[in-house]
């Protein structure tokens, strides 16, 4: 028996499309504020045009299931893509945070041993050069 | 030959100033360093004020990054050999004399002092006893090796280790991963026989309940440090 590919209702349609457009604009809006660096923004911008170009070329999105065996309810489709975009950034978050981690050990690691050395400078007057200075007056001033 | 002893030490108000004392006694000439894995006692106080060196970390790294923290010391101040002796009054310093041989007459690059190599002066609970023989018994066939021990922080490295440490230290159940990764730098880990005291204060990290779940994490970070790429070299 031969099942009739299925087709994606319209509905469906513009209701995905009109949530992928609000999670580019949010992403946006997160990178245009500074609140989202631009390089852990790249991979929610591909998430949301990978599901906008899903949810709105219909005809795509059938072929695409017809492709993988999926027949009665192509927008199955587009939950397996997002469910697999989140996972990719989930994976990449934990990188992130391992090596957040792995930098932060290091940082309390070189404070500690910096502090120490400096308990333990003798005391007295010290000399202009003794110590280099903590920046650049060259490059010194605001940040940005 | 210049040498430091690595004191981790968390919570150890009590015991710390005694195995100062201790380590003097067996020899005047170490440094001491004492690393404060973020006590929140006055463990820091205690230490400095028995004179030893210590450093202050800003909060809890746990273990692995308490002893890096003191083979960082150990290298930028070029100590030639670091002693690691657990602050909480485990390790005996005298047992010291059994660690330093094989490491000074260079037939060793560390030396490990385990409880199970020979003498019999610890008994630890039945459940821990096989996790350490199974732990034992892997290391041992990765490594080619024989490791009685894996679990044991008594240690004597020479500069070679300590440079290997100070830059790639693993965190989370450091001497064992660490045994991987001597085998993996060709590096010589000889085990000495040692007598262990019970914890004067504290408890254990490990108890029996948890053993279990550690032995999985720890046979998964041993696979982990079979696999893992060694670390770039840290420019300090």
């Amino acid at each position: 028996m031969i099942l009739a590919a299925g087709q994606t209702p319209l509905k469906v349609s513009i209701a995905a499309t009109l949530a992928s457009i609000l999670l580019l604009l949010v992403v946006l809006e997160l990178i245009r504020s500074r609140r989202l660096r631009e390089r852990y923004a790249l991979l929610w911008i591909a998430t949301g045009l990978v599901l906008l170009v899903l949810s709105a070329w219909r005809g795509g999105l059938n072929t695409i299931a017809g492709w993988v065996g999926v027949q009665t309810y192509p927008p199955a489709v587009l939950f397996a893509v997002a469910l697999l975009f989140v996972l990719v950034v989930l994976l990449h978050f934990a990188t992130v945070i391992s090596k957040v981690t792995d930098q932060n050990v290091v940082l309390a690691q070189r404070l500690a041993l910096v502090e120490l050395e400096l308990r333990e400078r003798p005391p007295g007057p010290r000399l202009e050069h003794d110590a280099p200075p903590l920046a650049d007056p060259g490059r010194a001033g605001p940040a940005r | 030959m210049r040498a430091v002893a690595i004191v981790p030490a968390f919570n150890e108000e009590g015991a710390i100033a005694g195995l100062i004392g201790e380590i003097r006694a067996f020899d005047p000439s170490f440094a001491i360093v004492v690393v404060d894995d973020g006590s929140h006692d006055r463990t820091a106080d205690m230490a400095e004020a028995a004179g030893a060196h210590v450093v202050r970390l800003p909060y809890n790294l746990g273990i692995g990054g308490a002893v890096q923290t003191g083979f960082r010391y150990a290298r930028a101040h070029g100590f030639d050999l670091a002693a690691r002796i657990d602050g909480d009054g485990q390790h005996d310093p005298a047992e010291l004399v059994h660690l330093l041989g094989p490491v000074v007459d260079g037939t060793a690059d560390i030396c490990v002092g385990s409880r199970f190599a020979g003498a019999d002066g610890y008994r630890s609970s039945g459940v821990r006893r096989v996790g350490i023989r199974i732990l034992a018994r892997t290391v041992s066939t990765l490594t080619g090796r024989r490791v009685t021990d894996t679990t044991s922080g008594f240690q004597v490295l020479n500069a070679k280790v300590i440079g290997l440490f100070a830059d790639d230290y693993p965190h989370d159940y450091p001497e064992v991963e660490a045994a991987v990764m001597l085998h993996k730098h060709r590096l010589r880990l000889v085990e000495v026989p040692v007598l262990m005291r019970e914890r004067s204060h504290g408890s254990s990290s490990i108890t029996a309940v948890r053993s279990a779940y550690y032995m999985v994490k720890v046979m998964l970070a041993i696979l982990v440090a079979m696999l893992r790429r060694p670390a770039p070299r840290e420019s300090v």
